[in-house]
């Protein structure tokens, strides 16, 4: 069979990415980062406090602004692949179809939450 | 650590380039990843340009041809050329499948063909399959009854419970699902891999097996079963159209739910 010098044969760099892979490996991106930014958002506000001058400097400058869009798309998209995980931990939605379904629904709804999480993060504050 | 890139041997350089001699108009080119044991070189992608006007509709007929008109060392597995013995799995156009049973005029552009992923590379096309056929071994798969009973009459089944192996004894074991996966990738020698699973849950679903709790017991492991992550390249690559994925849900919903 195959010897020592046998070479590997290719895998990442010549597989096709499929809706699923791709938010496969996005959820786990994004939960790493997640994980660093709620550690770091309320480290701040235990430490400091509300009025934190780098809070302020987050929600005033067009950085700040992008950062914490960027924050609320993760999170969407984080808890929407979940919603994902959870019900094909229960039997549910593992029909080619349906995953690939709930794959784009799960793309264009981190949109929309994303919208309405930082208006209403806007209003709140 | 998982590696991601290609070990150092596993390079893949430029390969020979085979010129059509025929002067068809109706030209495909094909890369091949092409392997041979006996020299000392990398693996390197050969390109034939084959003609279509006078070639079957599948990519295995192109192997063929390659092989019959063009370069008679070029190796790869088949056997039945129906979709039936799961000999011919290899990776085309990217994702795994039977090239007997995929039609290369669904590929639009060039064609690529490598062997199943991230195996070692016997030759060419050929790639070492024995981790899987060790652990195909290991979940047993062979229908136990109670010792001591009496196994001279037939073990009845009724037909509700016959339909709950529909979509999992289907399966040929051509390791399609298993080599796409990159759970499998990363940790091959630990986790079963789809195709073993699904093999696994086919005998635990079984109601004529008397050791549905011990294999369940079995295959309740850390690596072997929760290294699946729902990535889904399982399913997506199944020629069968079977899907590994619900397999495996199925099983850890049953041992939470046991």
């Amino acid at each position: 069979m195959s010897n020592k010098n046998s070479p590997l044969s290719p895998h990442l760099q010549v597989y096709k990415w499929h809706i699923s892979s791709l938010l496969s490996i996005s959820h786990r991106i994004v939960g790493i980062i997640n994980f660093i930014f709620i550690i770091l958002i309320s480290s701040i506000l235990i430490f400091i406090g509300t009025d934190a001058q780098i809070l302020q400097m987050l929600s005033k400058s067009s950085t700040g602004k992008f950062l914490i869009i960027c924050f609320c798309w993760s999170f969407s998209f984080q808890i929407l692949n979940e919603i994902r995980h959870l019900a094909w931990d229960m039997g549910y939605g593992f029909d080619l179809k349906i995953s690939r379904i709930t794959g784009i629904l799960t793309i264009i709804g981190s949109f929309i939450f994303t919208i309405l999480f930082y208006l209403l993060g806007k209003n709140l504050f | 650590m998982v590696q991601f890139s290609l070990p150092q041997n596993s390079k893949i350089l430029k390969g020979n380039y085979f010129k059509d001699k025929t002067g068809s108009n109706n030209l495909k080119k094909v890369k091949v990843y092409r392997w041979n044991p006996t020299s000392n070189e990398n693996p390197r992608i050969d390109i034939f340009e084959v003609d279509l006007n006078e070639c079957g509709p599948k990519v295995l007929d192109i192997l063929f041809k390659i092989k019959n008109e063009i370069d008679p060392t070029l190796t790869f597995r088949r056997s039945c050329a129906h979709g039936v013995c799961g000999s011919c799995a290899m990776n085309v156009d990217g994702v795994n499948t039977l090239s007997c049973i995929k039609s290369h005029s669904d590929i639009k552009g060039d064609l690529n063909i490598y062997p199943l992923p991230h195996l070692k590379v016997i030759k060419d096309l050929v790639g070492d399959l024995t981790t899987l056929y060790k652990q195909y071994e290991s979940v047993e798969p062979w229908l136990k009854t109670k010792v001591g009973e009496k196994t001279s009459t037939e073990i009845k089944q009724s037909q509700e419970d016959r339909a709950k192996l529909d979509g999992y004894y289907e399966c040929i074991l051509c390791a399609c699902c298993s080599t796409s996966c990159p759970s499998y990738w990363w940790n091959g020698d630990k986790y079963l891999g789809p195709a073993v699973l699904l093999q696994a849950y086919r005998w635990i679903t079984d109601s004529r097996d008397a050791e549905r709790k011990e294999r369940l017991k079995k295959v309740a492991d850390e690596l072997k079963l929760y290294r699946c992550h729902t990535i889904m390249n399982c399913t997506n690559s199944c020629p069968k159209g079977l899907n590994p994925a619900k397999a495996i849900g199925s099983i850890k919903k049953m041992l939470a739910s046991s």
